[in-house]
């Protein structure tokens, strides 16, 4: 079985070719990391596979599943979340109800008993509320609960983001830049959670990353991209050796 | 200060915080239920407050909870009420049948204005529907056949199951029933999946698409239902005001409809109904300020001696007498509450209630970071 795969995934804007035929297979339960200097295409790839954008070309597969033409909104469902580089959550809500929607997926009611608030609403409205506080105690956010997210610190709703997306049940999670803005003791929880992430939720995370300390703790395989191609894939270690990667970030 | 102990995921679905705040919604209803008989002189335009409450409910479901902002709902509301006249005086239907198939009718036709609305953001979105609402008026002037043109048509008493409600009292109490239930509708759709994922199609498109919002799904739904609201509202607005001619859905109107939840205060249903008050009450307030103030004016110079006192009460006179004071005090009072007040009515109440129940420990900076959602950046 296929769990996640991309093949030959390249996509053009006007005349620049922001990626070109990049290729990489992740494992189920593996924490697989892109890293890259800035404008490689590291968010490109991420917008491609929660369909923001549509690729030029290639194709992913995800569960056996071809989801290059899916629909953006179908992709959750399917069991994929993402987080945002800058942060995309709904400012003028609570952290509850950013939580809640998280469990949009799973939305079960109909708008006709959402009218009358029927007891069936009732009922599953406490079922997505006992999912999305197993996510609260998960990652600590009890005391932000109802607090609004305009009136948050940037940590904090760094980790509200990555509830939000916890609270759809993902098989597959992608974190853009989670360490970007934290502070070292943020990052150094950030980089725990991700561990728990996988081993105890189970869940695959595919990440973007620049902090390398990070990514040598908690990475299984990473792919160094820059001008949108493939330089080189192995572990932490492998890729932070290999001459073409220390030559992109350091130039030469 | 009160402070709120939580102890179960319930908690967080009723339809109020605790008891305390239920009593006052009681003792409100219970005001409202003797409302009659303690002004009676004023009861036509309290029941206009009402039916302009649930066009309030109407746009702020769209514009305050999906950010779609629309300028064009008086045309939904002509729709419901030459649809509602139709049905009852030529058709002959019952009066709830009636009501029902107007909201119907001005739910699907939201639909329609809807379907522009997935390419659309922003002004883009907002002329589109004021384009909507130019053509609709001009069809109310066209078609005859069902709206009598500009000879306008006259609206019967409502009728409903054999009981008249022809009396100011019976249809205050009407316009009540129906502006709680319509409360009640949509504060339940606020609570649900649905109302959620209209408050994130607000704050974030893409991050919504990303949580399995359909997007396209969500604001068609959003715009047929704050529609079918406003076709309610359009049913009683006709028996309110007797007389349906076109130029009563003008684009005037529109924009009252939308000073009404901005001054209100978006992203509220508190503020949907301060504004329907504010907006229903502004003219009311401006025309008896048109008899007094000159002579306030007057007997308030009147020291400064005789030939003084009376320039000023000409000069006064001729002030409020002026044309277009109405809509130029409306201008300015929207300019200084997006100036000084972004979260309108209801946010200096929030303000006024928290600075009461922190007393004497109120700090200035408890609101400072809150920001508008009403930013520029929204009308990209």
């Amino acid at each position: 079985m296929t769990f996640f795969k991309a093949e030959g995934l390249g996509v053009n804007f006007g005349g620049v070719r922001a990626l070109d035929g990049v290729s990489f297979e992740v494992e189920p339960e593996q924490v697989f990391t892109i890293i890259g200097p800035n404008g490689a295409g590291k968010t490109t790839i991420f917008n491609l596979v929660s369909r923001i954008y549509d690729p030029s070309h290639g194709r992913l597969v995800f569960c056996d599943e071809d989801i290059t033409r899916v629909p953006a909104h179908e992709i959750a469902p399917r069991g994929i979340a993402r987080t945002f580089q800058n942060i995309e959550l709904f400012e003028h809500a609570t952290v509850l109800d950013n939580l809640l929607l998280g469990r949009h997926a799973h939305k079960r009611s109909r708008f006709a008993e959402e009218l009358f608030f029927l007891p069936r609403v009732r009922a599953l409205e406490m079922e997505h509320r006992e999912a999305a506080e197993k996510v609260i105690d998960f990652l600590d956010l009890q005391a932000y609960r109802d607090r609004l997210i305009a009136n948050l610190p940037y940590g904090v709703r760094k980790v509200v983001e990555l509830a939000r997306a916890l609270c759809t049940q993902p098989k597959l999670l992608l974190l853009d830049e989670p360490s970007s803005g934290l502070s070292v003791e943020e990052t150094e929880d950030m980089a725990f959670w991700i561990q728990d992430i996988r081993t105890l939720l189970h869940i695959t995370v595919l990440m973007v990353e620049h902090d390398m300390s990070l990514v040598s703790a908690v990475s299984d395989q990473v792919l160094a991209l820059n001008y949108g191609r493939t330089i080189t894939q192995g572990t932490a270690r492998e890729v932070q050796e290999h001459p073409e990667v220390v030559k992109a970030y350091l130039g030469g | 200060m009160r402070f709120l102990f939580k102890t179960s995921y319930a908690q967080d679905l009723t339809l109020f915080t605790d008891g305390v705040q239920r009593n006052w919604y009681l003792a409100l209803l219970v005001a409202l239920v003797l409302l009659p008989w303690l002004v009676p002189a004023y009861l036509v335009d309290i029941s206009l407050v009402l039916i302009y409450g649930l066009c309030g409910l109407s746009l702020m479901a769209l514009a305050g909870y999906t950010g779609l902002v629309s300028l064009g709902h008086a045309a939904f509301l002509g729709i419901g009420a030459y649809a509602h006249v139709y049905f009852t005086q030529d058709l002959g239907l019952p009066w709830i049948v009636s009501v029902v198939l107007a909201v119907a009718l001005t739910s699907a036709t939201g639909v329609l204005v809807g379907l522009p609305a997935l390419r659309m953001t922003g002004v883009y979105l907002t002329i589109a529907t004021l384009a909507f609402a130019l053509i609709i008026q001009e069809v109310f002037t066209r078609w005859d056949h069902v709206t009598h043109g500009l000879k306008g048509r006259p609206v019967d008493k409502p009728v409903i199951f054999g009981l008249s409600f022809a009396s100011d009292t019976a249809f205050y109490f009407l316009c009540l029933a129906f502006l709680i239930a319509g409360l009640w509708v949509t504060r339940n759709l606020l609570r649900s999946p649905t109302g959620r994922a209209w408050i994130a199609i607000r704050d974030s498109e893409i991050a919504a698409q990303s949580m399995g919002v359909n997007l396209a799904a969500y604001k068609t739904m959003a715009f047929s239902y704050s529609a079918a609201l406003m076709g309610l509202a359009g049913a009683l607005f006709a028996h309110k005001i007797g007389f349906l001619a076109p130029d009563i859905f003008s684009v005037l109107l529109s924009i009252q409809f939308l000073l009404m939840v901005v001054v209100g205060g978006l992203g509220s249903l508190h503020g949907a109904l301060f504004g329907a008050v504010f907006v229903a009450f502004l003219p009311v307030v401006i025309s008896q300020a048109r008899d007094s103030v000159p002579g306030w004016v007057g007997s308030g110079t009147a020291l400064l001696g005789h030939d003084l006192s009376s320039a000023a009460f000409r000069a006064a006179d001729r002030f409020v007498k002026q044309p277009g004071l109405e809509p130029g005090i409306f201008g300015l009072i929207l300019v200084l509450f997006i100036l000084f007040e972004p979260l309108g009515i209801y946010g200096r109440w929030v303000k006024l209630k928290v600075y009461f129940s922190t007393f004497p420990l109120y700090k200035q900076a408890t609101f400072k970071r809150q920001r508008a959602y009403m930013r520029s950046e929204r009308l990209r």
